[in-house]
């Protein structure tokens, strides 16, 4: 059986910049320890080399991009290449990220160099421009061929031709590993310029002087040691979709209908021994090739089917009536899809033996859900900040807190302890004079105009005289943002004790009087 | 005698304990309110503080118990997690319009302490349901009252009294501590009264006064 083997060069540096969107042609390299262990054609043009040190490398190239080394980033990039190819050709062994080999194409794509023009093709869609292909009678041998050819390009080794190839070949190709790093400089050493000088010697004396790699080496240059290919199965498709014919426009319809396909992802699941905890709900209009709605859903638990439906439910009724959201959905769905995002092992969730409370309360709190909708139960969580409100955030039940901004580094201008107990969702909107009567302003060097005599924490309350103040606190966050006027926008904070004893944390806003929060 | 003594201090909790006719596990109480307000499954308790009202969480929640509060879009997280109250078992439900009775059933099920906000008086009748549903489930029930009595048939009412914060004047310093009266009162029973530094400077919760749980006669006004 002829092999072919698919070798895209440099992959850790491409996967780390198509992992960050940056653009190819720029010099970059992957450091390991400070060590280039991998660097691209502009950097290796600028003098960069592998095994040579970070600041060698930057005073060589200064423009040079570093990534730090990531095999599962490598990994991961590979795979959409590996089921690219899978698709043309089943039967693929991936070898390492970046290598690959599979059975070579042959009659049906009208032979091996137009089956390699095939996939070439097909991975530059793919975005992968840089991938070169190698055909011949074993593994060794088309992995060296892929080596050897241009850029897009196919290197056929033609049948019984391998040995002749190889005797060729400078030693330097076994250096694939440290062992044979070392191998390669006791050859040349010793004199040993290609593998044919290498072929020329006894098995015995290869294997006693040089290892058990290089030996191997010389199997295959000898015409023996071919291996064959550990292929892979291609992985199951987990996602599940369904389409409508005619389109429906009624998110109860929808959720009615999609019950079936929740059940059949939920059993696909089950059947790989899996549970969903994080699953991608997507709702495509009729028409567009885009989904209209699109959202990420996070189960605390596991997701059941009629989780799904509930999902998918809550989705489509905020995307149908929510007013002038972007993703809308405006037109009839003609299908929903559902795609495993994380997916964890059904005997992580398994139920313990005696039950547990927690499961309890996620089922009472899934029932609020239910009467009131998903975004109506919430979860506080802490956050860093200056004003009261700042501090907080409020996540919905069942997601994940994203975009906080860390408690850690202290906060210049908070407000000192105590927190207050309530802290208004929306400010009220106070009033605060002076003796006179004259409502309370601060000027531009941060004083009070005059001193705060009476207020009112919120139009439904009475008037009443302060007991004591504090303050003004200027505010150094918002004087970019400027009002209608044009004038910069100043805000100053008091704390506020009425004769009853209550207290008030109110906002001085460019003249305007809002109460944030109550010490109550 | 002690022993006779701690007798009576026995039966007397056990009293307490089977009032209304089926015995009733205490919950964990905040230590500020010790001698005050003592928590038991199954009971409704009024309070006219929201930092009153956080503290009434905190004890069964610093227990290892859920929290929901309901009805309750001001709530004060920071406030709450210095209290006691542990974040990651609290449940919100801020805007729950008019349907708060069946949400706050529905987590009454599941949940240790429920905080809900009244709106308005809250009729005899279903209040009167909810402590049969909070009996039934072993959940405690605390209601933040907007205006006095707003919760009828509420075991045990705590009001504050006299707040008088320190660390600030005219203009300067800020929010330090407050002293605070609480008033605990229990059915027909002498109200209990207590000072509590609610904070006090160094940011704890706890009594001004040793103890202050005597019983005194109320003269009724």
């Amino acid at each position: 059986m002829r092999i072919m083997a698919v070798w895209c060069p440099d992959w850790p540096v491409v996967a780390a910049l198509a992992d960050e969107g940056l653009p190819t042609h720029l010099p970059a390299a992957v450091f390991s320890a400070n060590i280039v262990c991998a660097c691209n054609a502009a950097a290796r043009a600028a003098g960069v080399r592998r095994g040579m040190r970070r600041r060698d490398a930057q005073s060589r190239c200064p423009e040079l991009q570093v990534h730090g080394v990531n095999p599962d980033r490598d990994a991961r990039a590979f795979e959409p290449v590996l089921a690219a190819v899978e698709e043309i050709r089943p039967g693929v062994a991936p070898l390492r990220p970046g290598l690959l080999a599979l059975p070579a194409p042959a009659r049906f794509h009208g032979g091996e160099a137009t089956g390699a023009a095939i996939l070439a093709e097909r991975l530059v869609a793919h975005g992968v421009w840089d991938c070169r292909f190698g055909v011949a009678d074993e593994l060794f041998t088309a992995e060296q061929a892929a080596r050897r050819a241009e850029r897009q390009d196919c290197h056929v080794v033609a049948p019984g031709e391998s040995a002749q190839f190889l005797r060729a070949l400078p030693v330097d190709v076994v250096d694939d590993s440290d062992a044979g790093r070392d191998a390669v400089s006791l050859m040349k050493r010793l004199g040993l310029r290609t593998l044919g000088d290498l072929a020329d010697l006894s098995a015995t004396d290869v294997r006693d002087r040089f290892g058990a790699h290089v030996a191997w080496v010389h199997r295959v240059v000898g015409g023996a040691g071919a291996a064959p290919l550990a292929t892979r199965t291609p992985p199951p498709e987990l996602s599940c979709h369904v389409d409508f014919e005619p389109p429906l426009d009624n998110a109860e319809t929808i959720s009615f209908s999609v019950r079936q396909t929740a059940d059949r992802f939920v059993a696909g699941l089950a059947r790989q021994g899996l549970v969903c905890t994080e699953v991608l709900v997507e709702a495509r209009c009729e028409g567009e090739a885009e989904p209209a709605s699109s959202r990420v859903w996070l189960h605390p638990r596991w997701f059941s089917a009629a989780d799904l439906v509930d999902r998918l439910h809550w989705q489509l009724q905020g995307a149908m009536n929510g007013p002038g959201r972007a993703g809308d959905v405006r037109a009839p769905v003609d299908r929903v899809r559902f795609e495993p995002v994380t997916v964890v092992p059904d005997a992580v969730h398994a139920d313990g033996l005696w039950g547990g409370t927690d499961e309890r309360v996620e089922r009472g709190i899934a029932r609020v859900q239910g009467m009131l909708g998903h975004e109506a139960v919430v979860r506080p969580v802490l956050q860093g900040g200056r004003a009261p409100r700042d501090r907080q955030a409020l996540v919905p039940w069942g997601e994940r807190p994203t975009g906080l901004r860390p408690t850690g580094p202290p906060w210049p201008g908070s407000i000192p302890p105590p927190a207050p107990a309530r802290v208004l969702a929306t400010p009220w909107a106070a009033e605060m004079v002076g003796p006179a009567g004259h409502a309370v302003d601060v000027d531009e060097r941060g004083g009070v105009t005059s001193e705060p005599a009476r207020f009112r924490p919120s139009p439904g309350d009475g008037w009443q005289p302060v007991g004591a103040w504090a303050g003004p606190w200027p505010v150094e966050e918002l004087w970019w943002e400027s009002r209608a006027t044009g004038v910069p926008r100043r805000v100053a904070r008091f704390q506020v004790v009425g004769v009853d004893g209550r207290a008030w944390l109110m906002t001085w806003d460019s003249g305007v009087w809002w109460t944030e929060a109550a010490y109550d | 005698m002690a022993s006779t003594s701690d007798t009576i201090a026995q039966l007397r909790s056990r009293m307490a304990g089977m009032q209304d006719g089926m015995p009733r596990l205490p919950l964990e109480t905040h230590p500020a309110l010790a001698g005050l307000v003592q928590l038991r499954a199954g009971g409704s308790y009024a309070v006219d503080s929201a930092s009153l009202a956080l503290a009434l969480l905190a004890g069964p929640s610093a227990a290892g118990g859920w929290c929901a509060v309901v009805g309750i879009p001001d709530f004060g997280v920071e406030a709450a997690r210095v209290l006691g109250v542990d974040l990651d078992r609290t449940v919100l439900v801020p805007d729950p319009g008019d349907r708060w009775l069946e949400v706050t059933a529905a987590l009454a099920d599941v949940v240790t302490v429920v905080l809900v906000r009244t709106q308005g008086r809250v009729p005899e009748r279903v209040a009167e349901r909810l402590g049969a549903r909070l009996r039934k489930r072993s959940a405690a029930l605390v209601a933040q009252e907007r205006s006095a009595g707003d919760w009828p048939r509420a075991e045990v009412r705590l009001t504050t009294r006299e707040p008088a914060w320190s660390g600030i004047g005219e203009g300067h310093g800020h929010l330090r501590a407050r002293r605070l009266l609480v008033e605990a009162r229990r059915g027909s029973a002498p109200p209990r009264r207590g000072a509590l530094w609610f904070p006090a400077a160094d940011q704890t919760y706890r009594r001004a006064d040793p103890v202050a749980a005597v019983a005194e006669v109320e003269v009724a006004s």
